[in-house]
């Protein structure tokens, strides 16, 4: 039966690989995603994990999964529906089965199929034995615990530590049925275990022993090639959109020259930004871990007051609890970042799983007249290049300012292009050393942009106070007069307002005109440009435009939307920037697709919608 | 841009003053704290604009605009969630917090005890006057069991707060306590808060003429005050009274603290308790808060605990300053690339 395996080339393939959460899949979706990496394939991931850390081994709960999509052209998702799907036990079997496409590979470990894990998954009987199941799938059926046991004969492994490398036979068996070169990984296990050599031994010898199945199995595997894609030339790193919030503020550290100050206190999904943060204090960052959300916020704040560029990261319940600070950075007139990494709500809701329902009280969710630039990341990568941005407005404008991003975006990663030195923003971050006013210092004394100037503790003869009683005018003393407190609530509006000339006009995709326009915002941008790809090469006349700034919004956008017979808003959420397009632009009803299932929208499903609308 | 090294100006009171006319009761504690501040500050050798007074809300939390510094007046009770984020970032400058009872242990109750217990030298000064005045009157942590307000017609049925024994217990490594009308002692409370380096509390009573009058005449009043209050001082025997006889001692015994009368009993001064501020256990010290609310007990004013210890702002920054001197300058390019990339030709 035995044939010399014959490998054929496509274009993009989705892999999911799901087990136990003490089985190790982030990490061997972790490690395969950089293999595809190296080889150039442009791709994306969505790692799922339950919010319990250690949920009961083997049940349907405890089930973590990572999904990659890579492929030669350009990838927008994680994909939808897996190609592949590795499953290691029965409950993540259970759990994935029905997302896999029809026809498409299931990897088992067959050897994870006993009695007790069966009836923790509640299967009253094996489904591997399951004629259906091989008709519907190309089964590929592995006993890989005694695999791997027999690879670590005599290796003085306990039972424990041997399972422990059970993940590593899939990743080797992955390699192989992808045709990427085995030697990066056996030195990534190097670099990985050095402290331990049992294990590295152990884990090189494990991954090999995967290799080394596909090319001996019987069955003749059909193994696979995805080219490189046409990504732009130049240097690529992976980064996660947490990871990317955090180099972004590194960067504006070494652009400014200026401390910047991270206050924040640990929440899921947003807590690797102030772990990661932590990690750069070379660079001008300093991080404080507070006591809890609003201290967070609160140590930024006075951070700011200070002359650093304070910033705070949070998830949709810290990002309530920060309500009242925001407030007084809006009020105070301070340059500070909130970054939420959005997730499942309300209340403690779906920590693990991503969403986008916090649009709204980005935007309105601070008492009294608050109007704070919002602005949305709409990938991993991208989430770099937000912050960036988002510390230049708080800087420039003296305000506080809103970043959007959300758990998939946080969590998933993609390739990154290093920029080079002139694709750098200038960032330049000036103080007020001088009086401004006939000797004395007034600092809500405004330039034609109505912003005010940033004077700081240490500057001789500026000394001043602030806070969040409503202010005079000019000199910031307490005001208690009615009119001042209107010019003061529409000069901060106005402020706000002016922000709309850092705003880029939002680019049309696809003609200018048309049957559909999707306006999509933040994490969604992946999904929604995908599924206008898929209408546009059908014929259709849709379009589709992705807002980053929320708040202002791009001048343009109310011009572009009159050029579309619909407007479609496809949202992780129950409609709110649809609500806010109403509101905004009366007359303009968007139809609206929203799902709000903890993952990002399938292409499929979307465009699927698209046609009916049409 | 803090200029601590160079030449300070001689100040005066004045220079502190900001010019905004207080806007408290007249009558109000609040002023007699303000002046001595304003008198300790030219002798602390920190210039004006170095120095930056942080408030949360509540009538002691205006006292930043009338202070001729840098200032802030922030949220009810998150004041030293500002100021441990300004001293971190900015160790050069000194950093007083000023708060009251409902502000720092009501509201602001997480962030009094991790400033306390994380050791950034922060200067906070509590205004007790055991009452929400602002709001005109309801019932604050400091309230004695039993006081009557606004919103306990029927008398308050919780326990209060003993703050210096809440700032010990929380970890502070200064601890004091005066009171608004002793201005001599509180004068120097000021200048050793000032001196000390860490988390540094003082609890100031300070009457509320208008919601809580006399809430301290029964240890204030000049008839009482010899007996009624207990002058600590660091290294001298803890006596008081009218003749000074009066003394506290250690009972191995019993393991508290007792009222003890030299010449009485066979009790000599050697009985008598030395007080030592820079003792590093804080039981002493706990023992010595909570004499305040215990019946037939002085109520002990001045510095119970004084120790040194490294601040967390000292801490942040040798461990900045350490990663800057391994690593070095790294290119802005560099860091962005990190360590893992591949090139795509
Ligand atoms: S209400 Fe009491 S504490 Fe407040 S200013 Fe008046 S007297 Fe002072």
């Amino acid at each position: 039966m035995s044939t010399p395996s014959k490998v054929q080339q496509v274009e993009t393939v989705t892999i999911r690989f799901v087990g136990d959460s003490g089985d190790g899949m982030q990490l061997t979706g972790t490690e395969f995603t950089r293999a595809n990496a190296l080889a150039g394939t442009d791709l994306a991931t969505f790692p799922d994990y339950p919010a319990e850390i250690r949920a009961p081994a083997g049940s349907l709960s405890g089930v973590s999964g990572y999904q990659v999509n890579f492929g030669s052209r350009e990838i927008h998702t994680p994909g939808d529906a897996p190609d592949v799907l590795v499953a290691m036990n029965p409950a993540a079997l259970k759990t994935n089965l029905p997302d896999l496409r029809a026809g498409g590979m299931l990897i088992v470990n067959k050897g994870a199929f006993n009695a007790s894990n069966l009836e923790k998954a509640d299967y009253k009987s094996n489904p591997l034995d399951d004629e259906a199941l091989k008709h519907a799938y190309k089964v590929l059926s592995i006993d890989m615990s005694m695999l791997t046991d027999h690879a670590l004969e005599g290796s003085g492994l306990s039972s424990k530590e041997t399972a422990r490398c059970r993940n590593y036979f899939a990743l080797g068996l992955m390699y192989w049925l992808y045709s990427r070169p085995m030697e990066q990984q056996l030195e990534q296990i190097q670099k990985k275990f050095g402290k331990k050599p049992q294990f590295v031994e152990a884990n090189q010898k494990v991954f090999k022993a995967g290799y080394a199945f596909g090319e001996t199995v019987e069955v003749g595997l059909q193994r696979y090639e995805v080219p490189a894609s046409k990504l732009p030339p130049g240097t690529y790193r992976t980064v996660t959109g947490n990871f990317a919030v955090a180099l972004g503020f590194a960067t504006v550290a070494k652009l400014t020259g200026k401390q910047v100050f991270l206050g924040s206190y640990p929440i899921t999904p947003a807590t690797e930004i102030l772990q990661e943060m932590s990690y750069f204090k070379e660079h001008g960052v300093v991080t404080y871990q507070a006591e809890d959300e609003i201290a967070g916020i609160g140590s930024a704040i006075g951070a700011s007051f200070g002359g650093a560029l304070g910033c705070t990261t949070t998830s949709g319940p810290g990002l309530a609890l920060k309500a009242e600070m925001m407030g007084l950075a809006v009020i105070a007139e301070l340059p500070l970042v909130i970054v939420n990494v959005q997730r499942g709500g309300p209340s403690t809701g779906m920590p693990t799983k991503t969403e986008q329902s916090d649009l709204l009280v980005a935007l309105f969710g601070r008492h009294g007249e608050a109007p704070m630039p919002v602005l949305a990341a709409q990938s991993p990568a991208d989430c770099f290049w937000a912050a960036i941005e988002a510390m230049k407005i708080a800087t420039k404008w003296m305000t506080p300012v809103l970043l959007l991003t959300d758990g998939y975006l946080g969590n998933g990663s993609e390739p990154f292009k290093v920029p080079l030195a002139g694709e750098l923003p200038k960032f330049e971050v000036k103080y007020q050393t001088t009086p401004n006013h006939d000797g004395a210092y007034m600092p809500y004394k405004r330039d034609a942009k109505l912003i005010r100037p940033w004077a700081i503790p240490g500057t001789p003869g500026l000394e001043h106070r602030i806070g969040g009683l409503e202010k005079d005018s000019m000199s910031g003393m307490v005001s208690y007069d009615g009119m001042n407190h209107e010019r003061m609530v529409l000069t901060r509006a106005q402020k706000i307002a002016n922000v709309v000339e850092d705003v880029p006009d939002v680019q049309v995709f696809g003609k200018p005109s048309g049957d559909v326009l999707l306006v999509s915002w933040g994490g969604t941008f992946g999904s929604v440009r995908g599924a206008a790809e898929q209408l546009q090469g059908q014929g259709k006349a849709v379009s589709h435009v992705h807002l980053r700034w929320l708040n202002p919004l791009p001048k343009n956008l109310a011009a572009v939307m009159k050029g579309f017979k619909k407007i479609m808003v496809p949202e992780v959420n129950n409609g709110q920037l649809a609500f806010y397009l109403r509101g905004m632009f009366p007359g303009v009803d968007p139809v609206q697709f929203n799902r709000i299932n903890g993952k990002p929208i399938k292409i499929a499903e979307l465009a699927s919608k698209v046609l009916e609308v049409l | 841009m803090a200029t601590e090294n160079t030449s300070l100006p001689v100040y005066s009171k004045k220079d502190f003053e900001s010019g905004v006319d207080p806007r408290w009761c007249p009558g109000c504690g609040d002023f007699s704290i303000i002046n001595q501040v304003q008198k300790a500050l030219p002798a602390v050798g920190r210039k004006r604009e170095d120095i930056v007074f942080i408030s949360g809300i509540g009538c002691s939390s205006r006292f930043p605009y009338y202070m001729n510094n840098y200032g802030m007046h922030t949220l009810h009770g998150r004041a030293p969630s500002f100021a441990s984020g300004l001293k971190v970032s900015r160790p050069e400058l000194m950093v007083w917090v000023v708060t009251g009872d409902g502000d720092a242990l009501a509201i602001g109750g997480n962030h009094f005890i991790h400033a306390m217990r994380r050791n950034i030298d922060l200067k906070l000064l509590l205004f007790n006057n055991r009452i929400y005045g602002l709001t005109k009157g309801q019932v604050s942590p400091t309230s004695e069991i039993g006081k009557k307000t606004k919103t306990t017609p029927h008398g308050s049925p919780d326990a209060p707060f003993n703050p210096p024994a809440l700032a010990i217990g929380s970890g502070a490594t200064f601890v004091a306590r005066s009171i608004d009308v002793e201005g001599a002692h509180l004068g120097l409370v000021l200048k050793a808060a000032a001196e000390h380096k860490g988390s540094c509390f003082t609890e100031i009573y300070q009457n509320c003429p208008v919601f809580n009058d006399g809430a301290y005449t029964s240890i204030t009043e000049k008839s009482v005050k010899a007996d009624a209050l207990l002058r600590m001082e660091h290294g001298k025997p803890l006596l008081y009274g009218k003749d000074n006889k009066k003394g506290i001692r250690f009972n191995a015994k019993t393991a508290e603290l007792e009222v003890v009368t030299v010449g009485e009993h066979g009790v000599t001064e050697p009985d008598v308790l030395v007080h030592d501020a820079k003792r590093d256990d804080p039981t002493m010290a706990f023992m010595l808060a909570n004499l305040a609310l215990k019946p037939g007990f002085p109520t002990p004013i001045g510095v119970f605990r004084d120790v040194s210890r490294p601040t967390a702002e000292e801490l942040t920054w040798d461990m900045i300053n350490a990663a800057k001197a391994k690593k070095g300058d790294v290119d802005v390019l560099k860091l962005i690339a990190g360590s893992d990339t591949w090139q795509i030709k």
